[in-house]
């Protein structure tokens, strides 16, 4: 790595910390990113020379904060209102930022910064936008080309949603104990959003790093709140997943179900992490949405061949799932694990009772002509797959469906109308 | 001269690093530890999970309390660590140097090794 990459990775590390520290000090959003950049173009300027300071972040914010007052003095001299009773006084705020720059601050700065990302009023596709702009520090058109969308187009979006929030009264004062939990529960979610829009675009797409971003986010959050058992259970939830990566599709980009993918190419340290970070949450005997799901990746997980898989845990934590967060999907994903513990009649009955209320649910309607299939009947079947088709999500999505019609159609050519 | 040679670096940064990135550092480390299995001078090494990993058992009351994250927060973290056998302190930096060369950012403390034992697991070692 050259020492220029380096810095890079050291500014996109310090972001965060750095810009959400700034934020609270001039509490105006635009006017701490212009202090960041400016404290990151001093850096790349000062650092290769004197080596990169020992705490880059409170660098990053000390000289940030100098670059933005100078530049308000500047402003007010040329407006001819140079008071230095003014002046005087910025200095005098100066002294103590740096003993105010502790990680007690940084945890509630970072925690802020992607709380007002996640306003109620943006749709999550504009939450997700301005997160990575804001948060992660990527360039508009690099957010553009991961959502397909035109460059202009999404800086129009950003724009407007970085309005939405300025309007919005954004929470300053140092978050009580239950407001932090309610804020880490919106980041929470959000996270999580990230990394599903990575997750299923698949390796290769623009999206593909929202996963890694996800999850860099994720270990960042924990390492500030640290006794959270729902966050560890989030970061090994996405870690467990992540894992599973380089053998979710082929050479040809299609779509390898769990129970046919090459466990070998499992990445074993993401998934030694997940695994840790699950222990370490069970202690706490506060079990959550994330721990449950987690639990359900870490059972795969540990399952070295598909018929090693403990299905009747996966059933019962379902079950559990069920209970935290009823919802039509979860029952979905746990007629799954029925129909291998107890055969895809009992599960097609699972999920018969959905069908109002996930008719337009592309994996209800591939789970639906499994079953089917499994049941010999093929009719049916292939009416659900084409059901499943119309509304896939992703050209992989469609192209597997395609493959069990094809293989339907070979043993069973459609009657001619 | 046994000497442990301890990975500190920002945790956060490490972390951070593209897939590739990471498997480039770890390329040009592997190639130094290769230079030392070959001369013989190469113990055991490791690199440890994220502090976010990690739980400490702290002794400050009784019974012990249980707590999750690394025992200290600091700016760096103990990342790994590599022991080395090598005849004296410079050719301990001369290591550590090499190492440094391939990793940028951070640092590495070389401690002599006090009291050494094997990997005794069943199966494990010589």
């Amino acid at each position: 790595m050259t020492e220029l990459a380096w810095i890079n990775a050291a500014l996109v590390a310090a972001r965060p910390q750095a810009l959400g520290a700034l934020l609270r000090y001039f509490r105006d959003l635009d006017l701490a990113e212009e202090a960041f950049q400016d404290a990151c173009l001093r850096a790349l300027k000062s650092w290769p020379q004197n080596g990169p300071p020992r705490d880059p972040t409170a660098w990053l914010v000390l000289v940030g904060r100098n670059a933005a007052l100078d530049g308000v003095r500047r402003r007010s001299r040329q407006d001819g209102l140079p008071s230095e009773e003014v002046i005087s006084d910025l200095d005098d705020v100066e002294t103590p930022l740096a003993e105010r720059i502790d990680d007690s601050h940084y945890r509630d700065d970072v925690l802020r910064l992607l709380f007002i990302c996640c306003h109620q009023e943006l749709p999550n596709t504009q939450q997700i936008a301005l997160a990575l702009r804001i948060v992660s520090g990527l360039s508009v058109s690099q957010i553009a080309r991961a959502f397909l969308v035109s460059d202009a187009a999404m800086e129009q979006r950003i724009t407007r949603a970085k309005a939405r929030i300025a309007k919005a009264e954004v929470p300053f004062e140092t978050p009580n104990v239950a407001e932090r939990a309610e804020r880490l529960a919106a980041v929470s979610a959000m996270i999580y959003l990230l990394f599903n829009q990575g997750y299923s675009a698949g390796d290769g797409s623009a999206r593909a790093h929202f996963c890694d971003e996800a999850i860099r986010l994720a270990r960042l959050l924990l390492r500030m709140f640290q006794t959270e058992p729902e966050m560890m259970g989030l970061t090994a939830l996405m870690l467990l997943q992540h894992a599973r990566a380089p053998a979710r599709f082929d050479a040809t980009g299609e779509i390898v179900l769990l129970e046919d993918q090459d466990r070998g190419r499992w990445d074993q340290k993401l998934i030694a992490e997940g695994l840790a970070l699950i222990d370490k949450a069970m202690r706490h005997r506060q079990p959550g949405p994330y721990q449950i799901q987690a639990a359900i990746a870490a059972s795969h997980a540990r399952a070295a061949r598909p018929d090693e898989t403990d299905w009747a845990q996966i059933d019962a934590l379902y079950a559990a799932l069920e209970r935290f967060q009823p919802s039509p999907v979860v029952t979905l994903n746990r007629a799954v694990a029925a129909a291998k513990l107890r055969g895809p009649a009992a599960a097609l009955d699972m999920i018969e009772p959905l069908a109002p209320r996930l008719s337009a649910y592309f994996h209800f309607h591939g789970v639906r002509g499994a079953f089917l299939l499994q049941l010999g009947r093929k009719a049916e079947a292939r009416t659900a797959f084409d059901r499943a088709i119309a509304l896939a999500n992703t050209p992989a999505e469609a192209a597997h469906i395609r493959l069990h019609l094809d293989r339907l159609m070979r043993e069973e050519p459609p009657k001619a109308e | 001269m046994l000497y442990a040679i301890l990975c500190y670096n920002d945790e956060d940064v490490v972390w951070s690093w593209t897939k590739e990135e990471d498997e480039a550092v770890m390329a040009k480390l592997a190639a130094v530890q290769e230079r030392l299995i070959k001369a013989g001078k190469m113990g055991p090494s490791l690199r440890l999970l994220p502090t976010t990993a990690a739980t400490t058992l702290r002794k400050t009351q009784e019974p012990p309390l249980v707590i999750d994250g690394p025992f200290a927060e600091t700016k760096e973290q103990l990342l790994g660590f590599y022991v080395i056998d090598v005849a004296d302190l410079p050719e301990a930096i001369e290591v550590a140097r090499e190492l440094a060369a391939a990793n940028p950012g951070g640092a590495y403390e070389i401690r002599p090794v006090a009291v050494y034992f094997p990997d005794r697991r069943r199966g494990a070692g010589p």
